[in-house]
């Protein structure tokens, strides 16, 4: 059979079983964008490319599957860079096929011309400059293979406008032949073995789930791990849901903003379990005085993660499901050799006890005052309570995030989608575009700042034109919040480029313009009924403009750079329970 | 110029492919090593290209250039071989100044050291010499004084010795500090 190279190229995303693809076409990408359509696969049409990298990313958080964009050469795949490197920070699988100039224009500084393959090389884990019309189908092949197995990450398939013209004869590769990819995936028995022996042996032991978790689909083996154990867990940012909330083993989030609880557990923990984490940097503090007495398992599929910040005292290089699957068949069997009538494994009674102290003396804190400023916390609990259990939360970056992840009650995988590594504000619109796209079936709602908003809200333009029924919180406090709590903090409250203005622009004339239906919410009595419509609506997109309190600050707080030790717990700390009942704190006991 | 006494030398099996060299020394600027040297070239078998990496490094830095390495989709196989384990050979060419009739002793240097005469001027000479790196060490010291023109090193390759098992990967942990 003989195609052109463009539709081989959709023939092979056809075979990869894409169902969707998110972009916008432009001069070097057309001969591709002519047999979409006769595909199955849908395409959504972005209003800037950016979106449709963050879609893809969405998609693939909420289904596991690899999300696809599709660019054009030059500024459509520079667009797209953001996307790449945020998706090469948070493991995500993505497939990008940008447009090329013909293979002889390569070099001559052409119009719409860039070194796609080149600018991109660090933000990928490969990329692949198509020379050969019948090398397509094995580079597709090859890159949803690189994307998808192993540590998954973003891939990119540069293709030339001549290349895309030109004709081939269809075939289907068998496998895949990557001499220098060969991931390992299950853990070295020994390694196990020592594992389990030190899990029988500690008696602070915490285990700080991470972002991996969710990559190997582990959620359930951890679950197994935990309970069988009765060991505590803390879920990193990028595994919120992967452990649920509710569970009386869950110590929420740890790190910068994470709760008392979950950073001091690890602090005094006398052996990490660390499961698909990377002790990054907004987890540790300072490295040097990182849970200083904790001996640390570590497992990772990407073996240059073991040893990377801290020496693990077993190093695990392999998939998360399945090294804990392991994990689990081996604790059974210490636990088989103790004698009849054990409790099981060393004593962590007074451990659990202090754990316990700890949640009810530390738990995220604020208070609404019925006529006062409306609380950013106080949104976020609302739309908790008043969504469905599963529902799909994407965030931007910034106060919102935190936030977002610290009140909101995960308890259930794959519902939590944020940009963590790499910190990319304008994330949650298209992130939670491309999450409804690929999980139709759940409620999504995008928790915003006002200034994330205003990078992608264009994006809302496609998501009324698709059909995509969306709904977005803008926790508006007139900010750059985050900026502006450290400037308060750290630099003697000289704000400097900070103030954006709550009502320009005005969020929901805009998001009318943009085929939306908008409310704003200005007094806490107006938040739950204004959320319960919302909740009703399903058939386009729906904004809500919460005018909220532009001094509330993130709490607790590890200051940057500092130890772990110096946790700042906000002003809510140096009152008494009686105190905060008085002043109508909810979580006061 | 020669690395001192704790550089590692890594031979990086590759496939041919357009590009390769581009992603390893992207890696290398964007995870902050140091290059010391870098030479690359066709193997017995020509789907792939050996490079060989000199770096000053020790420990973890070394073991996270080895793992960052190891992640590139292009690369097959890294070994490591500690300076005591390897056999090192490095070219040099120079050009050398041999104005004021200093030309015959200069020629006699080149012949103490195993040298070629590779061009010859009026007031000039192009010497080429290829051995340990300690030996061009030697050479270039010893014909710095009559007037370096021009010089150039290929940066070192190597192989492991015959005598012992080459230092693999899986030991660098192991190695005494």
């Amino acid at each position: 059979m003989k195609l052109t190279g463009a539709q081989a190229l959709i023939k092979s995303l056809e075979m990869e079983q894409v169902e969707v693809m998110f972009g916008l076409p432009g001069g070097a990408i057309l001969p591709v964008y002519d047999p979409i359509l006769d595909s199955s696969i849908r395409h959504v049409l972005v209003r800037h490319e950016q979106g449709a990298g963050h879609m893809a990313e969405g998609y693939a958080h909420a289904t596991g599957r690899p999300g696809v964009c599709i660019v054009t050469s030059g500024p459509g795949a520079t667009n797209i860079v953001t996307p790449l490197a945020d998706a090469y920070m948070d493991s995500i699988p993505m497939v990008a096929i940008t447009g090329q100039v013909a293979t002889h224009a390569i070099g001559t500084d052409a119009f719409q011309e860039c070194d796609t393959t080149g600018i991109t090389m660090p933000v990928t884990k490969h990329n692949w400059l198509v020379t050969d019309v019948d090398d397509i189908p094995r580079i597709v092949r090859e890159a949803f293979h690189v994307a998808t197995t192993g540590r998954p990450g973003p891939v990119l398939i540069d293709v030339p406008k001549n290349i895309s013209n030109a004709q081939m004869d269809w075939y289907w590769p068998d496998g895949v032949d990557l001499p220098g990819y060969k991931p390992t995936v299950t853990g070295h028995p020994r390694m196990i073995k020592e594992a389990a022996l030190a899990i029988m042996a500690a008696e602070r032991p915490i285990i700080y789930a991470g972002g991996g978790i969710l990559k190997a689909r582990a959620a359930e083996a951890l679950r197994e791990l935990a309970e069988l154990t009765g060991i505590h867990v803390v879920t990193t940012l990028m595994a919120r849901g992967a452990f649920p909330d509710d569970h009386p083993l869950c110590l929420g989030m740890p790190g910068m903003h994470g709760s008392y609880t979950a950073v001091m557990s690890m602090q005094r923990s006398d052996l990490l379990i660390a499961l698909g984490s990377r002790f990054d940097d907004r987890v540790t503090g300072q490295v040097s005085s990182f849970a200083p007495d904790a001996k640390i398992i570590h497992c990772d599929i990407d073996p240059a993660e073991l040893g990377k910040v801290r020496r693990p005292d077993v190093p695990i290089v392999g998939d998360c499901r399945l090294v804990i699957e392991a994990l689990v068949k081996a604790v059974k069997h210490e636990i088989a050799k103790l004698p009849a009538g054990s409790p099981g494994r060393g004593d962590t009674t007074e451990w659990d006890g202090l754990l316990s102290e700890w949640r009810v003396s530390y738990p995220f804190r604020y208070q609404q005052e019925a006529d006062g400023p409306l609380k950013p916390q106080f949104c976020i609990e609302q739309l908790r309570d008043r969504s469905p259990s599963d529902t799909i939360v994407a965030a931007g970056v910034g106060q919102h995030q935190m936030w977002a992840s610290q009140f909101w009650r995960f308890n259930h995988p794959y519902t939590w989608i944020n940009s963590g590594g790499l910190g990319t504000m304008g994330f949650a619109v298209p992130a939670a575009i491309g999450a409804k796209v690929g999980r139709p079936d759940k409620m999504v709602w995008a928790i915003d700042g006002d200034g994330c908003f205003q990078m992608t809200a264009q994006e809302l333009v496609t998501a009324s034109a698709e059909r995509i029924p969306v709904k977005i919180a803008i926790l508006n406090n007139a900010y750059l919040g985050m900026v502006r709590q450290w400037q308060e903090l750290f630099y003697e409250e000289r704000y400097s480029e900070v103030y954006l203005s709550p009502d320009l622009p005005d969020y929901v004339k805009w998001s009318e313009a943009m085929g939306c239906v908008a409310f704003r919410v200005d007094s806490p009595e107006d938040v739950g009924p204004t959320i319960d419509k919302a909740n009703e609506i399903d058939d386009r997109p729906v904004v809500i403009d919460f005018r909220v309190d532009y001094r509330e600050k993130v709490y607790p707080m590890v200051p940057a750079g500092g130890s772990n030790d110096s946790l700042i717990l906000g002003p809510w700390a140096e009152m008494s329970a009686d105190d905060r009942k008085a002043a109508g704190d909810p979580n006061a006991v | 110029m020669s690395a001192n006494l704790q550089h590692h030398i890594l031979t990086v099996l590759v496939e041919n492919k357009p590009g390769v060299l581009a992603r390893v020394s992207t890696l290398f600027s964007r995870r902050g090593f140091n290059i010391f040297s870098l030479a690359v070239g066709p193997t017995e078998d020509d789907r792939f290209s050996r490079m060989t990496i000199v770096v000053d490094l020790e420990g973890t830095t070394l073991e996270q250039v080895i793992k960052q390495l190891n992640k590139l989709v292009n690369v097959i196989k890294i070994t490591e071989l500690a300076p005591q384990a390897a056999v090192e050979r490095e070219l040099l060419l120079v050009t050398v100044s041999t104005k004021d009739g200093l030309r015959s002793s200069v020629v006699e240097l080149a012949a103490i050291f195993d040298a070629t005469i590779i061009d010859v001027g009026f007031e000039a000479l192009t010497i080429m010499v290829a051995g340990t790196p300690d030996h061009l060490d030697a050479l270039e010291e010893l014909v710095r004084p009559y007037g370096i023109i021009e010089l150039q090193r290929t940066g070192r390759i190597a192989l492991p010795t015959l005598s012992r098992e080459s230092t693999k990967l899986r030991s660098v942990k192991r190695r005494p500090a």
